[in-house]
């Protein structure tokens, strides 16, 4: 228990830490722009390639279970909402939290057990502004960016498979879009994509800064950065829709 | 002048520091000798305020360390110049930005030309050529690493060098390289330093001081003169270790 407080102690002095260090913009815009271009560019082809299935299968799935008196417009209802509400933010999430969280905590926490913070703080220079700052600016501002791609090539990739398996048209597919589409959704999809990325971001960049231990406490650091901000994904992906769904 | 009074640090059950008193004159070279695991590192990261002492307290030119804020703390680490144990240089920077990085005034860390023509100086100072620069650190080898680790330090033209078992993990000729380089660097630069070390002749060779540090406390302190003479049994246990010291004069850079 007592360690749990502490932890979360730790973890409010370090985003405290992070606010302090805005002010030296000058030294976090360069890297912040660095590490946009590294997240976004590296993580383009995996969202591309989860988004693409997810959207075609959750087409082909739907057609499989559509059968009878279900009109099959339905199809392209049931597949926007899921890909924009659901299945985009979500497994964009889950993929990124391995792929950026992993990076991140990796890469903190081998400069930790190197010595290479202790270096730059001996240097006066301030590990927040150098090293958190621009890693959690560039989650906040790219995997909204990631997920609004993942939605759009999702729900096209539905429609491909959709025409592909099934005997309906694009009139029947952009109709069933359309009947139960609100902007609220997409909204909504951002929204979440930008909690995300804020436990992605902040999680395993206070995952790898607070490393102890050498080689295996890095591979410990990294393992809970990718469990905790996944876990915390799907719980703030229940919240977020009880709260703004309802 | 550094001043460490009644200093005590513990990690959880284990003591590691247990009431160090020291004090290093302006000017002086101190080594601080101890077996390993006694806290050496853990005394030198006091004072530049890296760690917190749970008790006691490190006054660096007047200045209790733990009690400086953010802006004062940042200000009295740009008087002082930290070699690491390993280099600690940045991995995804190549020599030259490891270097600018020790860089403390902002007119020439931000002045391309100024920082390179300072980083080429300090290359020059720890015997490396400029051509050094552009490597990344992991093409270069564990004494140029050493090196690097220095220039950086020195950068910022710091009062204090504290350098943190600046010969460990090197072979004996270029830790005697790297001794020389401390010793004519204290002469050049007029620095005070604290050479933490369980390297006996490296310290005799160097220092104007030494202290060995033992069981959480410093048990002697005196000149490498007095050290040789002292009957304290835990200095002899030390230095039981039978070196002979060759003048540094003899040694090439």
């Amino acid at each position: 228990m007592l360690d749990a407080l502490a932890a979360v102690g730790r973890f409010a002095q370090l985003v405290a830490e992070m606010g302090r260090g805005l002010v030296e913009w000058r030294v976090w815009a360069p890297r912040t722009l660095d590490e946009c271009w590294k997240l976004g560019v590296g993580s383009l082809f995996i969202v591309l390639l989860i988004s693409s299935f997810a959207g075609a299968v959750t087409a082909l799935q739907a057609g499989y279970q559509f059968t009878g008196n279900i009109p099959i417009y339905v199809v392209g209802s049931l597949v926007t909402e899921s890909i924009v509400l659901e299945l985009g933010p979500v497994l964009v999430g889950l993929i990124l939290a391995g792929r950026i969280g992993a990076r991140y905590a990796a890469e903190l926490g081998t400069m930790r057990v190197t010595e290479q913070i202790d270096a730059l703080e001996s240097l006066g220079r301030a590990p927040s502004s150098h090293l958190l700052i621009p890693r959690v600016l560039a989650c906040l501002l790219m995997i909204p960016l990631l997920v609004i791609i993942a939605d759009v090539v999702g729900v096209l990739a539905g429609w491909l498979a959709a025409k592909q398996a099934l005997p309906i048209s694009d009139q029947d597919f952009a109709y069933g879009a359309r009947i139960y589409w609100r902007p609220f959704d997409a909204y909504y999809s951002v929204i979440k994509a930008f909690f995300f990325a804020g436990a992605i971001g902040l999680i395993s960049c206070y995952r790898g800064f607070t490393t102890q231990q050498g080689a295996e406490g890095v591979g410990r650091s990294t393992t809970g950065a990718v469990v905790t901000s996944s876990v915390v994904i799907l719980l703030l992906d229940t919240v977020l829709a009880k709260m703004l769904l309802n | 002048m550094i001043e460490i009074r009644d200093l005590a640090k513990r990690f959880g059950a284990q003591v590691i520091l247990d009431g160090v008193n020291l004090t290093v004159e302006e000017g002086e070279t101190l080594a601080l000798l101890g077996p390993s695991g006694t806290g050496k590192s853990v005394l030198l990261k006091h004072i530049i305020g890296l760690i917190r002492p749970d008790f006691g307290e490190v006054i660096v030119d007047g200045q209790a360390v733990a009690t400086l804020d953010r802006k004062a703390l940042s200000a009295l680490r740009s008087t002082i110049g930290y070699v690491f144990q390993n280099g600690a240089l940045f991995d995804s920077m190549n020599v030259f930005e490891n270097i600018r990085l020790g860089l403390t005034k902002p007119e020439e860390f931000n002045n391309e030309e100024t920082a390179r023509a300072r980083v080429e100086e300090c290359l020059r100072l720890v015997n490396l050529v400029p051509e050094t620069m552009e490597k990344m650190p992991s093409e270069l080898s564990g004494g140029m690493r050493k090196r690097v680790g220095i220039a950086r330090a020195i950068a910022g033209k710091p009062k204090y060098l504290l350098y943190d078992e600046p010969t460990s993990g090197l072979d004996p000729v270029n830790s005697d390289i790297i001794d020389a380089l401390i010793k004519r660097l204290d002469t050049e630069l007029g620095v005070t330093s604290i050479m933490v070390t369980h390297d006996v002749r490296g310290a005799f060779r160097t220092a104007d001081r030494i202290a060995l540090l033992t069981g959480g406390k410093v048990v002697a302190v005196g000149t490498p003169a007095e050290f040789r003479e002292s009957s304290n049994p835990e200095v002899r246990a030390f230095l039981e270790r039978d070196f002979d010291l060759e003048p540094l004069s003899t040694v090439s850079d």
